[in-house]
């Protein structure tokens, strides 16, 4: 066969200059707008939080101590600003959090994703969406009236907000996103590795721990750092469960800080523009660019399976 | 033997599976039920105080008796604005990425951000509608500031449910109109719209639920500790229920027991009932889908 005749179709809408063609072209400008509005608020945010926090960054900051002293003392004169013993308390309660659901929300979503069949799968997957839902001051509410009492009769310590009680609240608040991450990224894995493992004679088990599991291994690592993305940056659980006393704690039974609940406590109390007022935006900068890599690491993590 | 009957080690390989099987079962189970228990110990303690006059008497004696009708009306107000202003927009921000986005620097960029609106710790969109809503724009502490602050922080979800009703659009609908010399706009008003517009529902009521649950971003933006009276307009100040609980059961001493228990209990249940008709709403359209 010769050469296919050159077709040259007459693009029926583009060529038109009706009113049709002027609202698709303004269409398409606004939707754009939408589109890169995103852009603009997360860069928003960072130019307002910088706007208020930059007087004390260049003011007042001492890097050394900022960072290297636990004396959290906004109101005392002179005021000392050390963050050492917030920075503790949010990487405790945020760790032992951790600690409790990344092993069970890997455990669920293995479960929901490999062995649940029908209509347990469905039933599970919305109950752990639901889980999900609920808001943070409720869990604040439930580490005060739940766990506080049940931590003091057990372990017969006098108070029971402390790192414990604010890391299984963090945990069991963590676990349900991690888990439908978890999920998705377990499901990412194409159905011909299990048939392939299937038909060489694998058990349901041996597929999942040789095959999907390996193969699901970036998704997993980007659902636990999401997970404690959302730990770290978690307010209101932590400053009602935590005790919210500026500690290095030594035992799951200190009572802590977190950077969040600092901001949360102290921002009604200070004027607009006083050094007090700039340091809590300084923390909330600080949260921005930790939450900043964390969400782009774990998006840099999941493109990387894509490409693939 | 026969190669396909089981040998002793098929059977060691069943067990190890059924006993792995059970193992994440019970991590499961773990997971949800002391979540379950402590629901229903909520509502065990939450109920006896739920009434009419709870619900619709004004709060009295410091917060001490009566009711949290501003803490209703006031949650109703933030989440109506907040709805007002982030549909809009990340419904635009949607259609741009489902029918006109190039795959290039930009989109990723677009993604990217979405992604870190959604990861932003809430007290730090606190701080941002503070510096920008209250102070640069003026707004002062109001309902306004408040659920822009809100919507904003809500956009991720808003964006991420659209887009997946719209990519549930098949490809050749939209060709089908475009064959027929149908501009991008009048395609996607007359076809991929009206097929999506359930699915785009569900988001937003999905928006609702989280909305209505957030403490810390309205904490300094436009929600008060206390007010007797009820909000008239978008400039005045309100009380919501999420705040509301956070302050009876930390900041008023003097509270009947099971006050914040009530509270508690209508705040999750509306956050909870707006998420289950969400579910349900998408388990619906999934199974009545024709394509």
């Amino acid at each position: 066969m010769g050469a296919a005749p050159e077709i040259h179709p007459r693009p029926a809408a583009a060529d038109r200059r009706d009113l049709a063609w002027w609202v698709d072209k303004s269409v398409a400008i606004l939707v754009f707008t939408g589109g890169i509005s995103a852009i603009v608020f997360i860069l928003g945010i960072f130019v307002f939080i910088t706007k208020e926090g930059f007087g004390f960054i260049f003011g007042s900051l001492d890097i050394g101590g900022f960072f290297g002293s636990t004396k959290w003392r906004p109101t005392s004169t002179p005021p000392t600003y050390g963050i050492l013993a917030l920075l503790a308390g949010t990487a405790s309660v945020t760790g032992l959090a951790m600690l409790i659901a990344v092993p069970f929300s890997l455990g669920a979503a293995i479960y929901i994703a490999e062995f649940a069949k029908g209509k347990t799968r469905e039933v599970l997957k919305v109950l752990v969406e639901m889980l999900a839902a609920i808001p943070s001051v409720v869990w604040g509410f439930i580490g005060l009236m739940v766990m506080n009492p049940l931590i003091i009769n057990a372990f017969d310590v006098p108070v029971g907000l402390c790192v414990l009680n604010s890391g299984v609240i963090l945990g069991l608040m963590a676990a349900p996103i991690m888990t439908t991450i978890a999920e998705d990224a377990l499901k990412a894995v194409p159905d011909t590795y299990r048939e392939a493992a299937e038909a060489m004679g694998a058990t349901r088990w041996q597929i999942v721990w040789k095959v999907v599991l390996p193969a699901a291994k970036t998704g997993l690592v980007a659902a636990v750092l999401l997970g404690v993305g959302r730990g770290f940056g978690e307010t209101m659980a932590v400053l009602m469960a935590s005790g919210h006393s500026v500690n290095l704690p030594t035992s799951v039974f200190d009572s802590v800080r977190a950077l969040t609940a600092t901001i949360a406590a102290e921002l009604g109390e200070t004027s607009v523009g006083s050094d007090h007022y700039r340091v809590l935006f300084t923390l909330g900068i600080l949260l921005f660019v930790v939450t900043f890599a964390i969400n782009l690491t774990a998006d840099l993590i999941v493109r990387g399976i894509r490409k693939k | 033997m026969s190669q396909f009957t089981a040998t002793p080690r098929n059977h060691r390989q069943h067990r190890r599976q059924s006993v792995v099987k059970a193992i994440f079962l019970l991590m499961t189970v773990l997971l949800i039920v002391p979540v379950l228990l402590i629901l229903t110990f909520l509502i065990v303690k939450g109920a006896p105080v739920l009434s009419f006059e709870f619900l619709f008497a004004m709060p009295e004696n410091g917060m001490t008796a009566g009711g949290i009708l501003p803490a209703l009306v006031g949650t109703v107000w933030l989440v109506t604005v907040a709805l007002l202003a982030s549909v809009p927009v990340g419904v635009a921000a949607a259609i741009y990425l489902s029918e006109y986005a190039p795959d290039n620097w930009l989109t990723r960029a677009i993604n990217l951000a979405i992604i870190n609106l959604a990861g932003v710790p809430s007290i730090v969109h606190a701080l941002f509608g503070v510096g920008a809503f209250v102070l640069f724009f003026k707004f002062g502490t109001s309902i306004l500031a408040a659920s822009l602050t809100l919507a904003i922080m809500t956009l991720p979800v808003v964006i991420v449910s659209t887009l997946e009703a719209l990519r549930s659009v098949p490809q050749a609908f939209r060709e089908a109109c475009w064959n027929m010399g149908a501009t991008r706009w009048q395609t996607i008003r007359k076809v991929v719209l009206p097929n999506s517009v359930s699915g785009i529902l569900t988001g937003v009521i999905l928006e609702v639920s989280r909305t209505a649950g957030e403490t810390a971003p309205i904490m300094f933006t436009g929600a008060a500790f206390f007010l007797p009276f009820l909000p008239q307009g978008v400039l005045d100040q309100t009380m919501a229920l999420s705040l509301h609980l956070f302050v009876i059961s930390t900041q008023v001493p003097g509270v009947p027991e099971g006050f914040p228990y009530g509270v508690a209990l209508v705040l999750i249940s509306l956050v909870l009932l707006m998420n289950a008709i969400s579910i349900g709403f998408r388990t619906w359209l999934r199974g009545r889908k024709k394509w």
